[in-house]
């Protein structure tokens, strides 16, 4: 056990250092140290614009997508490098946000299924941040139970004929790409009948829909399907065999949104170390004190947690289910350290406007965006499933439509 | 960086303790403890001398094995997961360590050595009733090398062959009225008597000094800063046994749960009790990550030990009761009896909450030293 950069990984980080302090948008360095869950944006620029600038500038001096290989607009470097590179570059990592989809499960499910000519023309500009790509899984009846999609592919000629809708596609409104699954045989059993494809979004009859959040932000979308024709190259994977295509994704995704989860405990810890509490500083008051402790542990846990998974990683070893603890936690987390820093402000802790409210409003904005994260990329309740199965082996639910005909399965609650 | 047990010599030693444990320590052995037939499990203690991991990591000088920290933290989780039945903290983790600190040579070329081979059994003598660890606590006296007044609880205290407390010896109101005595518990002149307590496997005891005799370990007025250096040391190797009783329970609950039917279904096909399991396993895993933080900067020394001890300390204490209790839970009526083991694990997570500073304390310093980090 040993936390100590070896030389290679010294030389490393003082290189990567240098390179970031010698480029990054420093002028946006106060205003993204400030933002928090929900809150990213900056005043003075379009922030899509500057995380594209940004992540350009990385990929050009080679130090975008890190780990994946050169071919693919990669460095090629270890799972330890890409750790250090995090560390390293802190809160420009934020700009990050609007690649993780693309970088962390369609880049990988690219890699995974598509055809070597393919990989090399789109997975450069995606590591890039040149073109910017999404993820078409959720459905409006398919969300948890992702295999309860039912956008249709019907095959014609060489191509493939796509209608249905799409739900909560994060990003879709910015995206050039996006991956999608769809149903292609509804007479089978429902995660015998899928394939996954990817298209590009400004294909006729592709339709993006904002859709205003629970916080008033816009970050997904509805996106609309008629008559879309997709080249059967454009396949991603074995035709019906879609859903084995779409669990490299979701193990990817688990990887991605799973380490470095925001917890709002930096963001806590400085709040109570200034905030004056009936004379004193908040952080000197008994119970203050023991509900940072909590949050700080449950912080640090995750934190070493998944730099053991990341040592696991480096040994060889994949990325397992037991990653799912980093969203679980953290989501539910981040919840209640927004709830407790308001309930530290009182009746102010009611006013979020960044202007008026306490520092900035940003408890507010995780209060509002919180909500989002115990859903997004798996729900807790589908966390604790998957840990429950996979890694503490209890029987799966039981699964009243696994060997149902998909369109015989009932499609009403009552 | 590196940052797991992943060296092939730990996972052997783990392997090695396991197995030992496994058939030397059954419940079946620790239950003679329990039900009051021998105050600790004395053949296991010969054993544990025996395989050398008692002295895993005394210097090989002073008759240990040499290896360090590390090992011991897997050692811990061993005897955690087999709710040992011996006076293993209290003698490794508090004499022990707290002689490895501040012990003189002649302490040490006495004491350590006997540690390692099992014959002598060791103590820290802290609390005087009620109350955190905290130099205002110490009412007990050491004037001419005298030690007048009471410690309670003391763990293993009736059994101990020797104890290291904190005595007052000032009067300033400084933390340097504190001063640390080895007190040999079978010269006369203390009194010991076995209090009933929650965990029988871990005897406790009030010591009466009337006048003994004790000699100083570490300087006169430094107690209190070396009682802190031991505290945060066995914190961390404390956490690993909580994780390793944490596990164990965890277990327990698994395997119950895929063997009992109700309704028709074995009762972990339920999500309420499969949420239950996962939630135990993720507080499991969040402590078992900060105790290896803790034990990185315990083997290494770095200066992050203390906030690393208290989040290892805190993280380890909450899981270990959180599987503990869960695990009955998942036992329905059957955890409720005697007759089941899980009342052992919650037994003995509920005193290892407290031996050290109850949670409160260690929420507290880690709060304090946090701060004083990014002060500095
Ligand atoms: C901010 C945000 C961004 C998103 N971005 C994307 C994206 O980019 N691309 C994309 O494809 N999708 C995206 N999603 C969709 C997301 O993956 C789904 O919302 C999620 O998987 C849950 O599905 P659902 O909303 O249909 O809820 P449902 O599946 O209808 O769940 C409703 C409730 O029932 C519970 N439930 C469902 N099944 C079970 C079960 N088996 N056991 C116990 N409880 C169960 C759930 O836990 C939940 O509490 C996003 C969602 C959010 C909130
Ligand atoms: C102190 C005490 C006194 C008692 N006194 C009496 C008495 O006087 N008379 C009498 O008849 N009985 C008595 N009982 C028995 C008591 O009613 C049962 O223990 C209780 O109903 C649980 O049943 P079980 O022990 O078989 O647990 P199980 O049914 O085996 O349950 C084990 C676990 O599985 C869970 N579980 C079981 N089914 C489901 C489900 N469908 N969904 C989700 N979770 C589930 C349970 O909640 C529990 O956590 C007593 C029990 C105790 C502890």
């Amino acid at each position: 056990m040993n936390f100590d950069d070896t030389p290679q990984e010294a030389a490393f980080r003082a290189t990567a250092r240098a390179w970031i302090a010698a480029n990054a948008p420093k002028q946006h360095e106060d205003e993204l140290r400030k933002s928090s869950l929900g809150r990213t944006q900056l005043k003075n620029a379009n922030i899509l614009d500057v995380a594209k600038a940004w992540q350009k500038k990385k990929a050009d001096a080679g130090w975008a997508c890190l780990h994946w290989p050169k071919d693919y607009g990669g460095r090629g470097a270890s799972p330890i490098e890409r750790v250090i590179w995090q560390q390293e570059e802190g809160v420009f990592g934020k700009l990050s946000a609007m690649f993780i989809i693309g970088h962390g499960m369609c880049g990988p499910t690219m890699m995974a299924f598509a055809r070597e000519e393919h990989k090399r023309k789109y997975l450069p500009p995606l590591a890039s941040g040149e073109k910017v790509w999404c993820q078409l899984f959720s459905e409006p009846a398919g969300g948890s139970d992702v295999a309860g999609l039912r956008t249709r592919a019907e095959k014609d000629g060489d191509d493939w004929v796509i209608n249905g809708q799409k739900i909560w596609t994060s990003g879709a409104h910015y995206s050039d790409y996006g991956i999608l699954l769809t149903r292609t045989d509804p007479n089978v059993p429902k995660h015998k009948g899928l394939t996954m494809f990817f298209l590009d979004m400004k294909s006729r009859g592709v339709e993006v829909r904002p859709i205003k959040q629970a916080n008033g932000n816009s970050d997904f979308n509805e996106v609309y399907f008629t008559n879309v024709r997709i080249p059967d190259h454009q396949r991603l994977g074995e035709v019906n065999d879609g859903w084995n295509v779409s669990l490299t994704t979701l193990m990817n995704e688990r990887m991605s949104i799973g380490a470095g989860v925001a917890t709002g405990f930096p963001e806590l810890f400085d709040y109570c170390s200034s905030l004056m509490l009936d004379g004193g500083p908040a952080i000197e008051d008994r119970s203050v004190r023991s509900k940072l402790a909590n949050y700080a542990v449950k912080a640090s846990g995750l934190k070493y947690t998944s730099m053991r998974a990341i040592s696991a990683l480096s040994r060889g070893e994949r990325p397992g289910p037991e990653n799912s603890i980093g969203k679980l936690v953290a989501g539910s987390m981040i919840q209640e350290v927004a709830m407790y820093a308001l309930d530290l402000q009182g009746a102010a802790g009611v006013v979020s406007g960044p202007e008026d409210a306490e520092v900035a409003g940003r408890f507010q904005a995780m209060l509002l965006r919180a909500p989002g994260t115990r859903v997004e990329g798996g729900t807790d309740e589908i966390m604790r499933n998957i840990i429950a199965e996979r890694v503490l082996g209890l029987p799966g639910d039981i699964r009243v439509d696994k060997d149902v005909p998909f369109n015989k399965i009932p499609t009403k609650g009552r | 960086m590196n940052f797991d047990f992943s060296d092939d010599q730990k996972q052997q030693l783990r392997d090695q303790a396991r197995k030992f444990l496994g058939e030397k320590c059954p419940p079946k052995a620790v239950r003679v403890v329990l039900d009051g037939k021998s105050p600790y499990d004395k053949e296991l203690w010969k054993g544990l001398a025996e395989m050398g991991f008692l002295g895993v990591a005394i210097p090989e000088e002073f008759g240990g094995a040499g290896a360090g920290h590390l090992e011991l933290c897997v050692i811990a989780e061993e005897m955690g997961r087999a709710n040992a039945p011996v006076p293993f903290s209290s003698t490794v983790y508090l004499a022990a360590e707290a002689l490895l600190i501040a012990g003189s040579e002649a302490q040490k070329t006495k004491w350590l050595p006997a540690i390692a081979s099992g014959e002598a059994i060791g103590t820290l003598a802290l609390f005087e009733g009620t109350g955190n660890p905290s130099p205002k606590n110490i009412k007990l006296t050491a004037s001419n090398g005298l030690l007048n007044g009471v410690k309670k609880p003391v763990p293993d205290g009736a059994i101990a062959d020797f104890a290291i407390l904190a005595a007052r010896t000032g009067s300033s109101g400084r933390d340097s009225d504190i001063s640390l005595f080895l007190v040999d518990l079978k010269a006369g002149g203390v009194e010991a008597k076995s209090l009933t307590n929650l965990d029988p496997t871990r005897g406790q005891a009030e010591l009466t000094f009337k006048n003994c005799k004790a000699e100083p370990l570490g300087a006169a007025g430094e107690g209190w800063s070396i009682l802190t250096q031991v505290l945060d040391r066995a914190a961390v190797l404390m956490a690993f046994e909580q994780v390793g009783g944490a596990d164990r329970a965890l277990e327990m609950g698994r395997d119950y749960a895929l063997d009992r039917i109700a309704f028709g279904r074995p009762i972990g096909s339920f999500q309420a009790i499969k949420h239950m399991l996962a939630d135990m396993y993720v507080s499991a895993t969040l402590a078992r990550s900060n105790s290896y933080y803790g034990a990185w900067a315990l083997s290494t020394n770095a200066a992050e030990l203390p906030e690393a001890a208290a989040a290892a300390r805190i993280s380890a204490t909450q899981a270990f009761q959180h599987c503990a209790k869960n695990n009955i839970q998942v036992h329905g009526g059957m955890g409720f009896t005697w007759e089941f083991d899980c009342h052992m694990y919650y037994r003995r997570a509920n005193v290892l909450a407290l031996g050290l500073g109850s949670l409160s304390y260690w929420e507290d310093q880690l709060i304090d030293r946090m701060r004083k980090k990014n002060a500095a």
